[in-house]
């Protein structure tokens, strides 16, 4: 592989993140500044306003890390999609200046694509299925014939959307700026009675929007510990999430299970995978904390790959596409001898 | 009962072969499974060993073929069922020439459009639950995710399931194959409905998080 640095720019909601990586995969920096709303869930154009506020900060600081100067760096790599519009121009702005002020090409990379890329890059991972869990998506997926194939997903909200969204509609205390995910999962780890919650999976997908509003009603009718509520709440969710992994698992015959995403910091779904997985005699592993949720590395990572197989795009085909789906892309760096 | 053979082990459930009363059946016994909490674990098996029972005889009552249902056994979350001789249509349909693969596609969508006719949704339409004889029929198989239903909705969900099981495992005939399968569904339901149905899927595929409209 070619010598060379990339530094890679997320933004597709929340978080703005950079990340620098060496081609050979070695991370050397991981700055990450997340948006935290006053109230309720992510205003794009706040987020997008935030991001702008701090681009310059993080790049600085992670290049400062990283003990790079800007003029050894080889590529400059941003998230294109899929995501929030303003949030991703943001970042993409950044990225152009940044490729263009240091006359270095230029790469667009696919969120998703590179969730499942850090996940293989910090576990060993070679061909795994994957269940990418966050809280913009929901998806199951091996690689097949040039891409990563989409065996199963939502039909409606990603599951951690639909975490974050439970807490904010009940009125649990909690501090700002928290996950609320892991609020779900103290509180869920003191909860020992299981109040029957809707469960749905159609065939290999799944939707969580019933689940949601059940779960929030059982919170008002005030009838039950908080505890319990939160416990019944993830046993469902994550069931039915390691229900649809095995159905994809027995359907693929993949030998490797991956969990990747923001919410796969939880520890009681890394624990019900573990099992699963155990049981059809497949390797299980979970991306690090500091690579689970969004980041700039896995942007980084991604680049780099795409790099070296020719993928770059002129500044002015750079265009964000917020609504870019992980079957669309081809990844020819995954070729078949490294899948033994 | 004596001498089973396992002679597949499944996400949900290992099937064994076995001769009952002299005939050759087929018993599928749902797996407890250890991640999920017992009281989940209990309730899921029941309902869907009760429901896959059901459906199933329902269907071939709506004239799609099934296996006979012989024996249930909700305690033990066991079917005994009707052996099928035959392959997968995941197996063979790549493998086929083009007419056939076709006439296949457009069988199984008279065959989901039977079902829904009476009310009955799959839930798991993919090509490994459905098996080709040696006389060229097409047997339905595994309904522990079906539903009694006359509503567009889940009818839009089961297409779209089917629809992206071809384009996960039959990538390379993805539009030949859906387009023949809805052929065959308009045969049996008529236009009216069968554009209901599909404008249903493509607000189900819109609704998606990252769809691109298409």
């Amino acid at each position: 592989m070619s010598k060379g640095y990339c530094l890679g720019i997320e933004s597709t909601a929340d978080d703005f993140g950079v990340g620098v990586v060496s081609f050979k995969g070695e991370i050397l920096a991981n700055i990450n500044d997340s948006y935290v709303p006053e109230k309720g869930g992510i205003h794009p154009r706040e987020a997008a306003r935030h991001h702008a506020d701090v681009a310059g900060k993080v790049i600085t600081e992670a290049l400062k890390r990283s003990k790079i100067e800007p003029k050894d760096l080889t590529l400059i790599a941003f998230s294109q999609g899929p995501g929030l519009g303003p949030c991703l121009r943001t970042g993409a702005t950044a990225a152009r200046s940044l490729a263009s002020y240091l006359n270095l090409p230029l790469v667009g990379v696919n969120h998703c694509v590179a969730h499942i890329e850090i996940g293989k890059l910090t576990t060993g991972a070679l061909d795994p299925l994957t269940l990418y869990v966050s809280g913009g998506n929901t998806i199951v997926s091996a690689y097949e014939s040039g891409r990563y194939r989409i065996f199963g997903e939502t039909l409606d909200i990603a599951v951690g959307n639909c975490l974050d969204a439970f807490v904010r509609e009940s009125d649990i205390k909690f501090e700002r700026g928290k996950p609320l995910g892991r609020i779900v999962e103290e509180l869920a780890a003191k909860g020992k009675n299981y109040i029957p919650l809707p469960y749905t999976v159609k065939g290999i997908d799944l939707s969580f929007s019933g689940l949601l509003t059940a779960a929030v009603s059982l919170l008002k009718e005030k009838k039950y510990d908080v505890e319990d509520v939160c416990f019944s709440f993830q046993e469902t969710a994550f069931s039915m999430l390691t229900e649809v992994t095995e159905r994809a698992l027995a359907h693929t015959e993949k030998k490797e299970v991956l969990l990747t995403g923001g919410v796969a910091a939880n520890t009681r779904l890394q624990t019900m995978l573990r099992i699963m997985s155990e049981e059809h005699g497949a390797r299980f592993s979970v991306v690090p904390k500091g690579y689970s949720a969004d980041n700039g590395v896995m942007i980084a990572w991604t680049g780099v790959l795409s790099y070296l197989h020719g993928m770059k795009v002129p500044i002015e085909k750079s265009f964000v596409k917020t609504k870019w789906r992980l079957d669309e892309v081809e990844v020819p760096w995954v070729e078949k001898r490294d899948i033994s | 009962m004596k001498k089973e053979i396992l002679v597949k082990k499944g996400a949900e459930a290992s099937l064994y072969l076995q001769k009952w009363h002299s005939r050759k059946t087929i018993m599928k016994k749902r797996l407890s499974k250890k991640y999920r909490i017992p009281e989940l674990d209990i309730a899921i098996q029941a309902q869907r060993t009760k429901r896959e029972s059901q459906l199933m005889h329902r269907a071939k009552e709506a004239g799609v073929p099934t296996p006979i249902v012989y024996f249930v056994d909700l305690q033990n979350s066991t079917i005994v069922m009707e052996y099928i001789e035959g392959k997968q249509v995941k197996q063979v349909l790549d493998e086929l020439p083009s007419n056939e693969r076709i006439k296949i596609c457009q069988n199984i969508g008279e065959l989901v459009g039977k079902l829904h006719r009476a009310g009955i949704v799959h839930g798991d339409l993919t090509t490994s639950n459905m098996i080709l004889t040696p006389k060229d029929d097409i047997v339905f198989i595994d309904f522990g995710l079906s539903e009694q239903t006359w509503e567009d909705e889940p009818r839009g969900v089961d297409l779209h399931l089917m629809k992206r099981a071809i384009m996960s495992t039959h990538f390379t005939h993805v539009d030949e194959c859906f387009k023949a399968v809805i052929e065959g569904y308009e045969k049996v339901l008529g236009k009216k409905a069968t554009k209901e149905v599909l404008d249903k899927i493509t607000e189900i595929e819109r609704r998606g998080r990252y769809i691109t409209e298409r």
